[in-house]
């Protein structure tokens, strides 16, 4: 893992070249992590992966938080590993709930990372978070039918009634 | 022609659905339709206090069950900074190493079963029991044990394990050499599994996949070698790599990291240092029966930690381990409360799954049927 002091120093190659994109850095148990501002994660993600010296190629996973009732709420996770030098790296990009229905929105970084395409469906599925981008967006563990997005902090746990023999006809 | 290989499917390794394109007998799409086992495990975590988690956790891949239960543990472990007994990680070594034999004899049986030779299925467990009697010794299950908990492991190994593993190694070597004599040079395994479900080295760390599939390709990547953790770092032992990346190249690493993994298994069991079997932190960690009628101390530490549980302050980690599929990694965001607010694994068989298309696509078949007994699959890390 980079160590803090080496955290900084990608902090401030990234903004050398991309300014405003790093917006805090966070280091804790031994673990590096970025914050991103989410409308630049593709040029920080890319960043990482091909300047020379960094060389972050693999991601190892993409996956998403809900941090309610802290603002802002959606927290997407990227888990970049360095192979050559065994470093992983945090890039945490944190979005607003944008209210009613509306759904929060990330680019899809399925063109640099195809691995993401199963993982991004799967933050999809359950924090409603759309990629834009993504070439087949739709739920992938839950049924297409489905209502609501399971994962969020404010669903409730036991979110529907267990379908059983004798209360199947009146829940349909 | 579309045809739909379902959810019931003996040949899918799991409620796997494909929906297939076909061409004649050729391949020409395929898409993976998953859901069917998945019941809210990560959710349901968010309810339960810490060590109630471990349960859950381990029922996901529900064949390599340590394996989740270290990966969930360790990142408890590393969030609140404790460290655990050296006995503890040359104990949790072996059982980790003894479920990776378990996985793979699991995949063996069931994969040659699918190729035709149906008597590797009952050789391969018979002597998967052997190793489900080891877990019953120590654990008292012989699957999902809760043999792993934070700080190190729950009870000592009983009297009688050490002789009894010690059997298992010296016999083990003997057995995976008669299954490779069975199959390694047997023509019609041969034919079904040679050059059948290549994918290229690049393509596979593109689509993210870790594990013995990736070293079949020719990449030597392997968190055992890569991060120190447990034991691994003083233990000897090898990392087979294959060369072509085919299905015969994955089954011959697999057979290769069996016999790997008894060795480790007998040189952590040599090395065993005395000591305790779970860290002193009253704190995460319950205290022993005998200390409860006398010290008030220890009767309220244990009130708190069997009512509340013990509480993770704010935080965030991912922790990743080598699992007999590939990197299987725990990503914990703790409040402060006594539980968990998200748990997610990254499970190796749901990212590996995406490069199933491509091992598919052009070939006909029974070799996408190949091809899926050797990509090794667990539905349940799929669905979680």
């Amino acid at each position: 893992m980079p160590d803090a002091p080496g955290l900084e120093l990608i902090r401030g190659e990234i903004e050398e070249r991309h300014p405003g994109a790093v917006l805090d850095t966070g280091f804790a148990q031994e673990r590096a992590a970025l914050v991103v501002d989410p409308e630049r994660i593709l040029d920080v993600l890319r960043w990482l992966r091909e300047t020379p010296g960094q060389g972050y190629t693999f991601l190892s996973s993409v996956h998403a938080a809900d941090y309610l009732p802290a603002e802002p709420r959606f927290g997407v996770h990227y888990e970049l590993l360095n192979m050559d030098r065994a470093e992983r790296l945090r890039v945490k990009a944190l979005l607003a709930d944008p209210g009613e229905d509306a759904l929060p929105e990330i680019d899809s970084c399925v063109e640099m990372y195809p691995t993401a395409e199963f993982q991004e469906r799967e933050a999809y599925d359950f924090f409603g978070i759309v990629f834009r981008g993504h070439p087949d967006l739709r739920r992938i563990l839950l049924p297409d039918d489905y209502v609501g997005w399971p994962q969020r902090r404010d669903f409730p746990i036991g979110g529907e009634p267990v379908t059983f023999t004798y209360n199947e006809r009146d829940l349909g | 022609m579309t045809v739909n290989i379902g959810p019931h499917h003996p040949a899918t390794h799991g409620v796997l659905r494909l929906i297939v394109d076909l061409e004649g007998e050729v391949v020409r799409d395929l898409k993976p339709v998953m859901g069917y086992v998945h019941t809210g495990i990560e959710k349901s975590c968010e309810d339960k206090s810490y060590w109630k988690v471990i349960p859950f956790v381990e029922r996901m891949d529900y064949v390599s069950y340590f394996f989740q239960a270290e990966a969930f543990c360790g990142a408890v472990e590393r969030l609140v900074e404790l460290e655990i007994p050296e006995r503890a990680k040359y104990l949790r070594t072996i059982f980790l190493e003894l479920n990776r034999i378990h996985s793979h004899l699991v995949w063996l049986g069931t994969t040659a079963l699918d190729l035709g030779a149906i008597s590797m299925l009952w050789y391969c467990f018979r002597d998967r029991d052997r190793v489900l009697d080891l877990f019953e010794m120590a654990g008292g299950q012989r699957m999902h044990t809760r043999y792993f908990q934070v700080g190190g492991v729950i009870e000592d190994i009983p009297l009688g394990f050490e002789a009894k593993l010690r059997e298992f190694i010296a016999e083990m070597p003997t057995r995976i050499e008669q299954y490779q004599a069975l199959l390694d040079r047997n023509e019609i395994f041969l034919r079904r599994t040679k050059g059948v479900g290549t994918v290229s080295r690049e393509r596979l760390l593109e689509l993210g996949v870790t594990g013995p599939l990736l070293r079949a390709a020719g990449e030597p990547w392997d968190l055992r070698k890569t991060f120190d953790h447990l034991a691994y770092p003083e233990l000897d032992f090898k990392v087979p790599v294959g060369t072509v990346g085919d299905c015969y190249d994955r089954y011959r690493v697999r057979m290769a990291e069996m016999v790997e993994s008894v060795r480790i298994a007998e040189q952590a069991l040599d090395a065993l240092p005395e000591g305790p079997h779970i860290a002193d932190d009253r704190k995460y960690v319950l205290p022993p029966r005998s200390e409860l009628s006398t010290s008030m101390e220890s009767l309220i530490h244990h009130f708190k930690l069997v009512t509340e549980g013990y509480r993770v302050g704010p935080g965030e980690i991912y922790y990743a381990i080598e699992s007999p599929r590939g990197e299987l990694g725990c990503f914990l965001l703790a409040d402060g409360s006594a539980k968990p607010a998200r748990v997610h694994f990254r499970d190796p068989s749901f990212v590996n799954l995406q490069a199933f298309r491509d091992m598919s696509v052009g070939g006909y078949v029974a070799d996408m049927i190949a091809s899926l007994g050797l990509l090794d699959p667990i539905l349940g890390g799929v669905d979680r």
